[in-house]
């Protein structure tokens, strides 16, 4: 086996531990979290501060009857939560989790596929994630997972275009499609202490990239294809047992992904400033890892945080915001940051 | 290997493709030309060409495929089976196919002598690809865009609702 396969299936390995876990750790942070935003106090029983009760919640899940009702659509019925899952465990393989390390002579990239075609190729995965809520809500035959489908289909593509376009605005000045030149781009800082990370220069791209992420995970505030007070539970009404939580878990795992990407345009990646890197590639790997891990986590208490704390959007006030406000800031984004690169300035 | 994956995927574009036409459920069509169009996506990457591949990905089945299913769920055709027409359809179906297999049969008798050189990485690298749609193609590629921004304001203009007659423009 080559050098490059055995760091390749290393690095897939970090992805997939973070990604299985993923879902349950969140489901802890996100209780304990609305508890504490609400004055409660959450689930607390199971383990120390209720930290098995993630355990606890996946027993049941795989112990519960999974039923499926007589008259769905069945190959759609079971293809949506499968599917649910697969962009979600696809897209990490383009985006870096440390410098360039030596390997046996080799110099091998730590990013599980280093494609010339970097990012395109995780917004072309992740935007196939909506066809999993289009069939579930589709195939349950059921008027309010429809509704729920009609409603993902609209917010996916109308949020859709706003996020490329500042992922776009990113990459101009970088002159790249590959998440390791971003990276490269965001080294070092301004006056000794300012980080030269994208947010710094681009805050308007930031705020319409984060905006249009918690569209495109269906977070409040807008969760709309899940919007419990009018359509029970959007999309995934129909479904239980084990074919629910794979809902669940592809909702938190896109939420990580999206996070890594925004750590990684905006918040400078596995790097931080004064944090030298280790000579072997272990070390290199594991400390760019946790470094990018620790931004994940962020942005996901971030998510959390913001759910907690705004009400959900009406729906034409969300096709508003998307279409009349973001997209409109991300092009007059994606126009100064040209000028900006044109001039020199960038 | 190579082979192997072509064949596969190849088998699997044209076997959806069918579907795509014969199928008598619209929602079940789109979702096989999603099927398609991914297929088709991995023949790019064999050629060489990622960027391709992941901007076909990107559009068709991120954006507009997601569009034809929204305006199928929306107006709810989807349970509806195929209705006295579709014998006409099928023939209207059969003709075109047979009138495209003789377009292609005869441009591929006419450019028989002219040398069609494979598509290289190099003409299809994200770099030189850019550089060639904005130089050499310049003006092709700016009239596809007002193009296709006139068919936008058209699309809108026929969409709006007619404005009611004010006071005294009828009499």
């Amino acid at each position: 086996m080559s050098v490059q396969f055995v760091a390749t299936l290393g690095m897939m390995g970090l992805w997939l531990a973070l990604l299985l876990n993923v879902a349950p750790v969140m489901v802890w942070v996100e209780r304990r979290g609305s508890a504490y935003i609400q004055d409660r106090l959450g689930p607390n029983r199971v383990g120390p501060l209720g930290l098995f009760q993630a355990l606890a919640d996946a027993a049941k899940f795989l112990f519960k009857e999974d039923v499926t009702p007589t008259e769905v659509d069945k190959p759609l019925y079971l293809l949506g939560p499968m599917l649910a899952v697969v962009p979600a465990l696809t897209t990490f393989v383009v985006i870096p989790i440390g410098p360039t390390v030596e390997i046996g002579g080799q110099q091998i990239d730590l990013v599980v596929a280093p494609v010339e075609t970097g990012v395109l190729l995780l917004l072309a995965l992740s935007s196939l994630g909506v066809y999993s809520l289009v069939m579930a809500g589709y195939g349950s035959n059921n008027k309010y997972s429809l509704m729920g489908s009609v409603r993902a289909a609209a917010q996916m593509i109308s949020y859709e275009l706003a996020l490329t376009l500042s992922v776009v605005a990113v990459l101009m000045p970088v002159a790249s499609l590959q998440l390791t030149d971003v990276v490269a781009y965001q080294q070092g800082t301004w006056l000794g202490f300012i980080p030269r990370w994208n947010v710094f220069p681009q805050p308007i791209g930031f705020l319409v990239f984060v905006i249009a992420a918690f569209a495109e995970t269906n977070r409040l505030p807008f969760d709309l294809p899940e919007a419990e007070s009018e359509l029970v539970a959007g999309y995934h009404t129909e479904y239980s047992s084990m074919k629910f939580a794979l809902f669940f878990m592809g909702e938190y795992m896109a939420m990580a992904t999206l996070s890594a990407l925004a750590a990684t345009l905006y918040l400078g990646g596995w790097s931080l400033p004064g944090v030298e890197f280790p000579e072997s590639p272990l070390g290199a790997a594991l400390l760019g890892f946790a470094i990018l891990t620790a931004k994940i986590v962020a942005f996901m208490v971030f998510f959390v945080w913001i759910r907690w704390t705004f009400p959900r959007f009406r729906f034409d006030q969300l096709l508003r915001l998307g279409w009349k406000v973001l997209l409109p800031l991300a092009i007059a984004n994606l126009v100064g940051v040209a000028a900006l690169t044109i001039a020199g300035v960038l | 290997m190579e082979l192997l994956v072509f064949g596969v995927f190849a088998l699997l574009a044209v076997l959806s493709a069918i579907v795509v036409v014969s199928h008598g459920n619209p929602v079940y069509s789109v979702m096989s030309l999603v099927l398609t169009l991914v297929s088709l996506a991995v023949l790019f990457v064999l050629l060489g060409a990622p960027f391709l591949a992941a901007l076909l990905v990107l559009v068709y089945t991120g954006a507009i495929l997601v569009l034809f299913l929204f305006v199928l769920m929306l107006l709810n055709v989807g349970r509806e089976s195929a209705g006295a027409e579709s014998r006409v359809m099928k023939g209207v179906v059969g003709v075109g196919a047979v009138a495209f297999a003789a377009i292609v049969a005869s441009l591929s008798v006419s450019l028989g002598g002219v040398d069609l050189a494979p598509l290289t990485p190099e003409l299809v690298a994200v770099k030189p690809l850019a550089r060639a749609l904005f130089s050499t193609y310049l003006l092709p590629f700016e009239i596809v865009g007002v193009l296709l921004l006139a068919a936008v304001i058209a699309a809108t203009v026929l969409a709006r609702r007619p404005e009611r007659p004010t006071e005294g423009s009828r009499s």
